[in-house]
């Protein structure tokens, strides 16, 4: 990281897209308003004339069209980058998606790759309502075959874009709404971010909490507020979800042997359930306290603002998760 | 095919001499555009959350089309669809305290601006997905079918969704069965950014019901009585079991796709060239032509609207919020 550049996050998923359509002319960019508007979060500004309208295609809504359109042309040549403009959108999809996508390889015996990334982005916290607030990422990490990435930060956004565009499988990558404008140090040189390797956003001795996306930094801010009481809370962001880095994760419990894992999306059967499954069967012995999970209340997402706030996890929760893990009274 | 589209022509008799009609048309277009600025205006001011998709320039569809349906009769709308609810008779208070999250909002605050519903006005809900809306419209037709109620359902939905998957099933299922359905299309030139000929090829979206042995009909769309006579035909096929039918409103939205939107994708000369074709301008026109209501009429039923969307919205401000235990409810 030789020189020190700020942009935001949306920026840096811009460059990545830049990038890997400059290194290879395979990569084409196909999803609605990403032409001449430049996409209405603007993460495909400026492509259109750079790339020209056969690379970068506007198109119908006709989600379940465009997505399996990119899987065809992913077995046959191509690098698609479909972007779905919601990832509550790619429930229109989810045929192509899990029963296409997913299974094209393993179905052909090995004979089909799809290099396919879907780029999304999901999350609460503007008042979106029930269709437009979603975390869906564990639905995609459930069905074998498919990479999940949930990047925190423009620099983790743009590495982990790149080589995602690189997979020979198909990616679902995605970004979170409220990060768009938020700025992060993102060097000019090229980089790449492997998939599968989470990344220590904070060291500390006492407790791990482990989250990606948004809520990595609800819990930067939980652990700056544990500080104050003298609790050294280690933040792991996992920033893939398939593939999981359980390794760091469990490090980490070696060490602070307790763990909090905190995700946006409603609690029951999402991924911290699996997180602390698996912490349990592989690492029992360093435990001293039972994992906790911090997740949205189990109901689909209001609209009132106060009533979302409250349902979805705010730092508060994982303060009080924390101290829970440490047998400290709340 | 032929048959199959028509292009809809205003008689030279429609509504003459028929002031009670064009009074609710008056009174119900200039309630929408209150409403719609009202929204705009609170939007501004930070009282909302989400995006605000405003009806502003289609207010003639809602109106024509609603003004042929029964109070029992279902409706499916979209994010878009407070003009719709209010022509098929929402309260304007419940509507504005939906819109502003509070407690006696038709959806308790939780639905909010795009999630629209009252059962007792027939609204089955607002849908924030593209084109969703259509193939539950269908189903509760096939309930007025099977249970013989003489109910019909319509539903409303803009140009982008019919190229979704779920508008072709949902007019080829409808066609099959014959179900009371009437499928509304406002054709407002755009989806989001995008102008409907960059994509798709048809000329005329009735095409696409003519494609599947619906009746087709392509209507002005800023013409409250042409969609008012266009749509009676189609709610007096279904009622009467002949099946469905297709409406293409050609209109128009006044406004960006949502509050905020820089409107990069259209010129200003386009924009000003609607408004000179603006629904309520037109009727206005028409109105005083025919000697439906004159001058003085007309101006005391907008300021009225325009003073009781004023009241409205002020004691919609001071409604409670939603207590938390309601984030816990109606879940299942
Ligand atoms: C399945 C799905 N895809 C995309 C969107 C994003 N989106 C919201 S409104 C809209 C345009 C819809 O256009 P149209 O059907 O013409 O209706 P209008 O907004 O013009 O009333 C799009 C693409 C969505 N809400 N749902
Ligand atoms: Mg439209």
């Amino acid at each position: 990281m030789s020189t020190k550049r700020v942009i935001t996050y949306a920026e840096a998923i811009n460059e990545a897209l830049r990038e890997e359509m400059k290194a290879d002319p395979n990569v084409i960019l196909l999803g609605e308003d990403i032409g001449a508007y430049g996409g209405v979060f603007k993460v495909t500004k400026g492509l259109l004339d750079e790339f020209g309208s056969d690379r970068v295609i506007d198109t119908p809504i006709s989600e379940t069209g465009f997505t399996g359109a990119g899987i065809g042309a992913a077995m046959t040549g191509m690098k698609p980058v479909v972007e779905i403009m919601w990832v509550d959108f790619t429930l229109v999809a989810m045929d192509q998606i899990l029963n296409q996508a997913a299974k094209m390889t393993y179905m052909s015996g090995g004979q089909t790759k799809v290099p396919l990334v879907i780029r999304t982005q999901g999350g609460g916290g503007r008042g979106n309502a029930a269709q437009h607030s979603q975390s869906l990422e564990t639905m995609f990490a459930h069905v074998p075959g498919l990479k999940v990435v949930v990047p925190s930060t423009p620099y983790d956004a743009k590495g982990l874009l790149k080589s995602s565009i690189r997979e020979e499988c198909p990616v679902i990558f995605i970004e979170h709404k409220m990060l768009y404008n938020q700025k992060g140090e993102v060097p000019s040189e090229e980089y790449f971010i492997p998939l599968g390797q989470a990344d220590i956003k904070r060291e500390g001795k006492d407790v791990t909490i482990v989250s990606l996306s948004r809520m990595v930094h609800f819990c930067l801010d939980a652990a700056r507020e544990l500080q104050n009481e003298g609790i050294e809370a280690e933040v792991i962001d996992l920033r893939t979800l398939v593939p999981l880095d359980l390794e760091l994760v469990k490090k980490s419990v070696q060490k602070t042997h307790r763990l909090v894992i905190v995700h946006e999306a409603t609690r029951s059967y999402g991924w911290g359930a699996e997180v602390a499954a698996r912490i349990q069967e592989e690492a029992f012995d360093e435990l001293d306290a039972p994992v906790l999970r911090v997740g949205a209340e189990d109901v689909p997402i209001p609209y009132n603002l106060n009533l979302e706030k409250e349902m979805l996890p705010q730092v508060r929760d994982i303060v009080d998760a924390a101290r829970n893990a440490l047998y400290l009274s709340v | 095919m032929g048959q199959l589209l028509q292009f809809f022509e205003l008689g030279e008799q429609t509504w003459h001499g028929d002031q009670r009609k064009a009074e609710e048309a008056w009174r119900t277009m200039n309630l929408i555009r209150a409403f719609e600025e009202k929204c705009i205006e609170l939007y501004k001011q930070g009282l909302m959350g989400g995006s605000l998709h405003s009806y502003i320039g289609q207010e003639a569809v809602a109106t024509g089309v609603c003004m042929n349906l029964n109070t029992d009769d279902y409706i499916t709308i979209s994010y878009r669809g407070r003009g719709q609810a209010i022509a098929k008779g929402a309260d304007p208070y419940k509507l504005f305290a939906e819109m502003l999250g509070r407690k006696d909002g038709y959806c308790k605050g939780k639905g909010g601006p795009m999630h629209i519903a009252c059962r007792e006005l027939g609204i089955l809900g607002a849908n924030g997905i593209v084109g969703a809306g259509i193939p539950i419209a269908v189903g509760a037709a096939l309930t007025a079918k099977n249970k013989k109620t003489g109910q019909i359902a319509l539903t409303f939905f803009g140009d982008g969704a019919t190229n979704q998957g779920a508008f072709h099933e949902a007019l080829n299922l409808a066609a099959v069965l014959k179900l009371p359905v009437v499928f509304v299309c406002e054709n407002n030139l755009y989806a989001e950014m995008t102008p409907i000929k960059h994509s798709t090829l048809n000329e005329d979206l009735a095409e696409r019901g003519a494609a599947y042995r619906i009746p087709s009909i392509v209507v002005d769309g800023n013409d409250v009585r042409a969609v008012h006579e266009a749509t009676k035909t189609a709610v007096d096929r279904a009622r009467s079991g002949e099946g469905p039918t297709l409406i293409e409103a050609k209109t128009y939205r006044l406004v960006g796709h949502m509050f905020g939107d820089p409107e990069t994708y259209r010129t200003k000369e386009e924009v000003a060239e609607w408004r000179q074709k603006e629904p309520i301008k037109r009727f206005r026109q028409v109105c005083l032509d025919e000697k439906l209501l004159d001058e003085d009429r007309l101006d005391e039923i907008q300021n009225q609207i325009y003073k009781e969307i004023d009241t409205v919205a002020k004691r919609a401000m001071e409604a409670d919020q939603p207590g938390m235990e309601e984030i816990f409810t109606d879940v299942y």
